[in-house]
């Protein structure tokens, strides 16, 4: 089967970390404010919070027929179960991000990108854990070229409420930020062995 | 003062919240529910819209009570509904029963999980389709329509609630759970471009009005109570002034009329979409979830050269007799995908009447079925060999 022009995302954590919210700015920043087209489904247990649960997002820039993520080319976990469930899934030249202070990773498969946070420290430092996800949302914008990061923090600030515009946007933008010093962190790396 | 009723503009919104927006932009002004998952949605953000539009929310004890109190609401002249899933729709059918009797329109959605019973309350599955068919008792015609994307969701609903004024009945949407729960693009249009179809009104004085007497498509019009016509309503078997008469032709008559009233108007009633039908010799019928892999799955098969064709039934019930028995004669096979262990698929083989092999492409609940299991089945007729059958 091919779903050639898609991009699979599973984003992974437990109930109240505000999962499913996290897909749904995402895919809400795709189809509104980025043109493309999105679905998101979710996966939680009969539990409200605490239990394991995922959100899955597609963005294309066709129609999305199927809308079941089984093999994602993003996998973000936010929880060790999360993590323990979903690894084996993610695809060959995948890119798998995870809150270092939530989830303890063991060794990856070399073709994966791998970025770690500590995005719920971050959002603990600027007053709210609740804002973790907003914190992981900036960080997997600045790593991974899935929607415009303009799109996906006008998405986060038309998603939340009103009183707490100002601390998403700079939870937004501290995950950001330390995502775009890791690149640049790296790409000094990957210059100073070329000149070795 | 009026909350926005028709919220226009271009939203990325699950289907529950979807179905909310397509009732209030038709003029629905009444919901009684009782929250389950995965339709809870439906009745949270009822709940929440429909007192800024006017609107009243009633928290029920239960689903009996539910559709009990949306069939009183209607004959109230307001436009009324309420959603369940697989559980709360066992509950209900007794009073859908009624609805039907007293020819109330309504709308009811049905937002599946996989059963029975409890079952799993937070996974798809597609398995009350024959129920909504015939899980009330006695002999009748129901009229049920089957979304698949969030904006089906809007758009049916507004379709089942004008379906339900102009044939007097309750309306099912038999969503699933993926569909209640997936976000996607939902487009809500201006309010003047949304198409309401009111019931039809009495136009004879009061003392010549009789409330079942029919006009000539079976439909009878219909006063609210208090609008100064005299009414009754009952579920005992009922002539045209609605007063029980305990007799075989009075039976005759009325069921008669509650069946014709929708066989005789299922031209105006059934709406499929149909793609690359001209040329097919091999016919994926599907609906609602399952129609989307469906649609993968004959485009994978055209790009192979496979000739498939595919009919997504927007509306279940009635069933697309007349398209079927049609094609089947000139078709290598019939393909049905459902999230049961094969109940449409029983309606697609009586009315292909042995003259093509009808397959089904099952799942047992709890997942969707992926479009790769279509294209075998597709790719299994075209090469003219029978499908495995999997053993369950």
């Amino acid at each position: 089967m091919t779903f050639d022009c898609e991009k699979h995302i599973l984003i992974t954590g437990f109930g109240g970390q505000g999962i499913i919210m996290a897909g749904d700015i995402l895919g809400k920043a795709a189809t509104i404010y980025d043109g493309k087209n999105a679905t998101m489904t979710q996966n939680y247990g009969p539990e409200a919070r605490g239990g394991s649960c995922a959100s899955q997002v597609i963005i294309s820039t066709e129609d999305i027929l199927f809308p079941s993520v089984y093999e994602p080319q993003v996998l973000v976990c936010m929880s060790q179960e999360g993590y323990t469930k979903n690894i084996k899934s993610l695809k060959k030249n995948g890119t798998f991000i995870w809150d270092e202070d939530l989830v303890k990773a063991k060794k990856h498969d070399p073709s994966w990108k791998t970025y770690h946070i500590p995005a719920t420290r971050f959002a603990e430092e600027l007053g709210n854990t609740m804002m973790a996800n907003i914190v992981m949302l900036g960080f997997v914008a600045a790593v991974e070229d899935l929607v415009q990061i303009d799109a996906l923090r006008e998405a986060v600030l038309d998603s939340v409420p009103a009183n707490t515009k100002e601390n998403n946007a700079k939870a937004f933008d501290r995950g950001r930020e330390y995502g775009e010093a890791i690149l640049k962190g790296r790409a000094k790396q990957e210059k100073s062995r070329d000149r070795a | 003062m009026a909350g926005k009723a028709v919220m226009t503009g271009t939203y990325f919104m699950n289907g529950d919240h979807a179905c909310c927006e397509g009732a209030l932009a038709v003029g629905c002004r009444f919901f009684a529910g009782y929250p389950i998952t995965p339709a809870t949605e439906i009745a949270e953000r009822m709940s929440r819209r429909l007192p800024e539009c006017g609107g009243i929310y009633i928290q029920m004890e239960d689903e009996l009570a539910s559709i009990a109190a949306v069939l009183g609401a209607s004959w109230g002249g307001v436009k009324s509904m309420t959603s369940t899933s697989g559980p709360g729709f066992s509950l209900m059918m007794e009073n859908i029963g009624l609805g039907i009797c007293t020819e109330t329109p309504c709308v009811v959605c049905n937002v599946q999980r996989a059963g029975p019973s409890t079952g799993l309350p937070t996974l798809v599955a597609q398995g009350d389709m024959m129920q909504a068919r015939w899980g009330s008792h006695g002999h009748y015609e129901v009229i049920a329509l089957a979304p698949s994307s969030p904006q089906e969701m809007f758009d049916f609903t507004i379709r089942a609630f004008n379906l339900s004024e102009q044939y007097r009945l309750p309306v099912i949407i038999m969503a699933d759970e993926v569909i209640g729960h997936m976000n996607e693009r939902v487009v809500i249009p201006r309010e003047e471009e949304i198409t309401i179809t009111g019931r039809r009104k009495p136009t004879v004085p009061p003392d010549m009005f009789k409330p079942y007497q029919a006009d000539p498509d079976g439909v009878a019009p219909m006063a609210s109570c208090g609008e100064g016509y005299r009414i009754h309503v009952t579920g005992l078997t009922h002539d045209e002034r609605g007063y029980p008469v305990m007799d075989a032709a009075t039976q005759e008559n009325m069921t008669d009329r509650l069946i014709r009233k929708i066989r005789g108007n299922k031209d105006k009633i059934i709406r499929t979409d149909n793609a690359y039908l001209d040329d097919a010799d091999i016919v994926v019928t599907a609906y609602g979830i399952s129609a989307r892999s469906a649609k993968h799955a004959v485009r994978e098969a055209r790009s192979k050269g496979i000739r498939a064709g595919l009919i997504k039934l927007e509306t279940v019930w009635p069933f697309p007799e007349d398209l079927i028995r049609t094609l089947a004669p000139s078709l290598k096979a019939l393909i049905m995908p459902e999230i049961n262990a094969g109940q449409m698929v029983l309606e697609l083989e009586r009315c292909a009447g042995g003259a093509c092999p009808v397959e089904l492409v099952s799942h047992l609940g709890g997942g969707l079925i992926h479009p790769a299991a279509i294209l075998d089945a597709v790719m299994a007729a075209h090469k003219g060999k029978k499908k495995k059958k999997k053993e369950a």
